[in-house]
């Protein structure tokens, strides 16, 4: 067992984050102050490959491991956590299902602009009445002809108007199972700028800002047959597939923010004075840190670890459900402490803590809230 | 056409500094980067093999640890790497260093030579310069502009109030500012493709035309007779003096530090 | 080699334009410490095309003797034909000390001449001084006395090395503007000139200059600026920021300011130092009225020198202040500005 990176993944985290601290983070105050999507960091990152660093390089891809990508959600999340998840959102639940499941017609169509970043892609599962069960689906697709027609909504989805490219579900019909009528759920690509496909209310967030989250909407829109994604009533296999991937990227989001607010706070408690000394110079603020970096380097084992899964397992749910349950409440944990321990100035925008633990809460909720991924873990544990 | 770019692992100085006893830098102790001027240098090389399908050779000499370096330089897209190491090479100074890079150079071929202006951690801007004399070609140092036009190179060459469009006729040496342009970053598949290529070692048996004397600390004519850490500064004095007894003291201050 | 033939201190009397650069005499002033202490004369070596006439100043800032190489070839600067002439005269003369600019000129013919006279060379130079190699002596080894000593800065001014070229001749160094003291000029003083020239053969090392631009001067980056005068909320209000802008006037520095200052509408954000502002490190920085949150320390405390003038005598800028100075800003610096006004008037 062997807890070194190679020298290729330390290379590759500096590079991250080398690109995060320069072109990210003097953004990321504004990114969230203004709610607007940081559009010129995504070309930055699109042209240098970050947006289909999973992807094998014959798919326009940089052809590196989970691990590499999950460093680089980390590292872009440790400034920005806005940025962090537009990363996430496009290569965990927009590539790599199309890869996974896609025809070689589909990949070349769409994995290979999506993975250079020419287009920006985005996952459409969540329904105003379908969130951790999804099988409360509405949206519906029927084949007329040639075509599929969807009619219903999405919401909550990330990269929602930026995007050009979505992986979307639909009930195609229904099927019995165990006696029981129930949905049949199959996937599609639906591009941006089809007829019947239009974009409802942005979402107004606590954090996450910058993100365009938005309600999708599909009025008889027509799609050609040919984008349905993996086999017809498949869809539900290819969701929770794809979510246990997407949970690797938002378990790095959630652990780089907890390592920027960590980092923040170890420079801030060296120079901030009270009663005559710095603060860090006080136990109590010194057994606060040795907590928080103990169970951040918790986090990152498992994080690291389910990426390592994904690389060579077929099945790696609990892994990534572990993953994601454990860094996102360490996210929610260590940003709550770093804005306790900075005191006023931690409530205030200025201090990038305040925006972290804004941005740590979400982790804690999409891609599977927390419960969900307790029951995963426990599921297995009692089957 | 064939570009060669010397590239220098440096300490980043933010990390702090450390000696060997004798006085020479303790390299195995600090935290290393590329150095900036040389990866502006690396930065134009790439740029001529975008436009004109340059091969691009990057040259290091250090330690076995600056091979980080070359990999770095091909991650951003430099085709081939050397890394001149040797024992007998250690505690050069910029003759001895000079000297060296040329031996290892002249087994190269190559139409231009580019190097950074120089190294923040020597700061001595004469390494580039002293491999053009090395090796007898033109060097045009403080390189802000760089252009090919046929078997000439034309470039724009920084002085203090002005600059001088120059043109010299290929091999020729170019030292590289910092400001010339924005280096590229490596992209992540570039790195792990880095990780995969053969980088070509040499020693001291490998450089050309290179005698022994010129070698290392015992080749190296400058020597160093002491070394040590500016001392960090805490706080300094504070006075709370009239207004003239204040102006006086500031202006005193200034005199000792050579400010006016 | 014999070192011993090697004699006298030599000074590249830089020009540009056929005007001796002030480096030049600067050099010629510390060249003479340097002679007194060798009992030896300074010799200054004048490579132009054209410029003989100018002997007579460099006579006047202590030039003993001025060595001319006048050619055409050298005139504009060009690496190889002035890396010939200086070579050859070193060859020719064979001096002990040569010591250059640390210019834009200077920077590029002292490395191209060392590698070709096989000397060595040390760069930027800040203290230069007569004395025993190695420092202490050391058993085993012979001390060597009246070696050049020259000290610099390195890493980023971490650092402070003190360098000799013991076996080597000439010892060469360079030096950057502003650092030595030229003497006061010796009025009517003429030059015992000796004109010299190795011959210019043009080859491919011999450059073409097609284009000579000279710079107009635009806004000045503050992370460039080698001096800051920087103002906080304290300055009082955006008018009162003229004080500081006649201070930096004067030292030929640039305003910058803190977050606050921004905030208010003072000053644009691209003058604002610190975390969400800018990092700078210049020579001297000047912290006028600034308290010194730790976001704006974050983005100054590498400055070599700091400056801080605050009314508040516990302002935490105090705590990284090389010279802090307790008081009313507006009574200060107006005054400060007049003072050195005086002083770097009587410099000249």
């Amino acid at each position: 067992m062997d807890f070194m990176l190679s020298k290729e993944h330390e290379m590759a985290r500096a590079l991250f984050k080398e690109f995060a601290e320069k072109e990210v983070k003097p953004l990321a105050q504004e990114v969230d102050e203004t709610e607007a999507f940081p559009r010129g960091t995504v070309e930055k990152m699109a042209k240098l490959g970050f947006l289909g660093i999973p992807v094998p390089k014959e798919y326009g891809g940089q052809g590196c491991d989970p691990l590499t990508y999950a460093m680089c959600v980390e590292e872009l999340s440790k400034v920005c956590g806005t940025t962090g998840v537009i990363v996430s959102a496009h290569t965990s639940l927009c590539c790599d299902p199309i890869m996974t499941y896609g025809t070689e017609e589909q990949k070349q169509k769409y994995l290979v602009p999506l993975a250079k970043g020419e287009k920006l892609g985005a996952f459409g599962l969540t329904e105003p009445g379908a969130g951790t069960d999804a099988q409360g689906q509405q949206t519906k697709a029927v084949l007329e002809g040639d075509e599929w027609v969807l009619n219903g909504s999405k919401c909550f989805i990330t990269n929602g108007k930026e995007a050009d490219v979505y992986v979307i579900f639909a009930i195609t019909g229904t099927v019995e199972k165990r006696g029981r009528m129930q949905k049949e759920i199959s996937a599609f690509i639906v591009e941006k700028g089809t007829p019947g496909f239009t974009f409802g209310t942005k979402e107004k967030k606590m954090g996450i800002r910058g993100s365009s989250t938005y309600e999708l909407i599909f009025t008889d829109c027509r799609i050609p047959k040919d984008n349905m994604l993996g086999q017809q009533g498949k869809g539900f296999n290819i969701a929770m597939h794809t979510l246990d991937g997407g949970r690797i990227g938002i378990a790095s989001q959630a652990l780089g923010l907890a390592e920027g607010a960590l980092e923040n706070t170890i420079a801030y408690v060296k120079e901030r004075k009270q009663f005559g000394r710095a603060i860090g110079a006080f136990q109590n603020t010194q057994f606060q840190l040795a907590d928080m970096a103990t169970k951040v380097e918790a986090a990152q084992l498992l994080v690291y670890k389910a990426a390592m899964a994904k690389a060579t397992q077929k099945v790696y749910s609990v892994e990534a459900a572990k993953a994601k349950l454990y860094a996102a409440e360490v996210a929610m944990e260590v940003t709550t402490k770093a804005v306790q321990l900075h005191g006023g100035y931690g409530y205030i925008r200025e201090y990038d803590v305040e925006r972290m633990m804004r941005d740590a809460k979400i982790t804690e909720i999409y891609e599977g809230t927390s419960e969900v991924q307790r029951m995963v873990i426990s599921g297995a544990l009692l089957k | 056409m064939k570009v060669v770019v010397c590239v220098k692992q440096v300490p980043d100085t933010a990390g702090g500094v450390k000696f060997n006893p004798d006085g020479t830098l303790d390299r195995g102790a600090m935290l290393t980067i590329m150095n900036p001027d040389d990866k502006a240098g690396l930065e134009a090389a790439l740029r001529l093999k975008d436009q004109y399908g340059a091969e691009v050779t990057v040259v290091t000499m250090g330690l076995p640890k600056a091979e980080e370096v070359l990999r770095e330089a091909m991650a951003m897209g430099a085709d081939k790497g050397v890394l001149v190491t040797d024992r007998v090479l250690g505690g050069a100074d910029t003759w001895a260093t000079s000297t060296t890079l040329a031996g290892a150079i002249r087994n190269l071929e190559y139409d231009l030579i580019i190097t950074g202006r120089q190294a923040i951690d020597g700061d001595t801007a004469q390494v580039g310069p002293q491999i053009s004399e090395h090796l007898d070609i033109p060097v045009i140092s403080y390189a802000q502009d760089i252009k090919i036009e046929g078997d000439s190179v034309v470039v724009e060459r920084q002085y203090e109030d002005r600059y001088h469009v120059v043109k010299a006729k290929m091999p020729c040496l170019i030292t590289a500012l910092s400001e010339l342009n924005e280096p590229r970053y490596m992209t992540p598949g570039g790195i792990f493709d880095a990780y995969q290529k053969e980088i070509t070692v040499w020693g001291r048996a490998d450089l050309k035309d290179v005698d022994d004397s010129n070698l290392g600390l015992k080749g190296s004519p400058t020597k160093i007779a002491k070394a040590s850490d500016k001392v960090r500064k805490g706080a300094g004095e504070k006075v709370t003096l009239d207004p003239d007894e204040s102006v006086s003291y500031i202006v005193d201050k200034l005199k000792v530090k050579h400010v006016i | 080699m014999n070192l011993e033939e090697y004699k006298g201190v030599y000074v590249f009397a830089q020009q540009v334009d056929n005007e001796i650069s002030s480096i030049a005499f600067e050099l010629l002033g510390k060249a003479k410490d340097l002679a007194k202490d060798l009992n030896t004369d300074v010799t200054a070596v004048l490579i132009g095309s054209g410029v003989k006439g100018l002997a007579d100043q460099l006579a006047e800032y202590g030039a003993d003797k001025v060595i001319v190489v006048d050619d055409p070839e050298l005139k504009d600067y060009r690496t190889e034909p002035y890396a010939h002439a200086l070579a050859s005269v070193i060859n020719k003369y064979k001096p002990e000390i040569m010591l250059v600019g640390a210019t834009a000129i200077g920077r590029d013919l002292g490395p191209r001449v060392s590698a070709r006279v096989a000397t060595g060379l040390t760069a930027d130079c800040t203290v230069l001084e007569i004395g025993d190699f190695p420092l202490q002596a050391v058993p085993g080894q012979e001390q060597l006395h009246n070696q050049l000593l020259m000290t610099r800065p390195a890493f980023g001014g971490n650092t402070i090395a003190t360098i000799a070229c013991p076996y080597n001749r000439p010892q060469m160094a360079t030096v950057r503007a502003g650092v030595m003291q030229k003497i006061a000029p010796i009025k009517g003083a003429k030059a015992n000139v000796e004109e010299f020239n190795p011959g210019f053969t043009p080859d491919n090392k011999y450059v073409e200059i097609l284009d000579i631009v000279k710079a107009v001067t635009n806004t000045v980056d503050i992370m460039d600026a080698k001096i800051l005068v920087s103002g906080g909320r304290g300055v009082g209000s955006p008018e009162n920021f003229k004080i500081l802008e006649d201070l930096a006037e004067v030292l030929g520095g640039t305003v910058s300011c803190s977050r606050a200052v921004v905030d208010s509408g003072w000053k644009p954000k691209d003058l604002q130092v610190g975390q969400t502002g800018k990092t700078v490190r210049p020579n001297v920085y000047f912290a006028i009225g600034i308290s010194g949150a730790i976001q704006h320390v974050a983005g100054m405390e590498e400055s070599d020198i700091i400056v801080a003038i605050n009314k508040d005598a516990d302002a935490p800028i105090f705590d990284v202040a090389d010279y802090g100075v307790v008081g009313d800003l507006n009574k200060i610096v107006p005054k400060l500005t007049e003072a050195l006004k005086a002083e770097i008037a009587a410099a000249k």
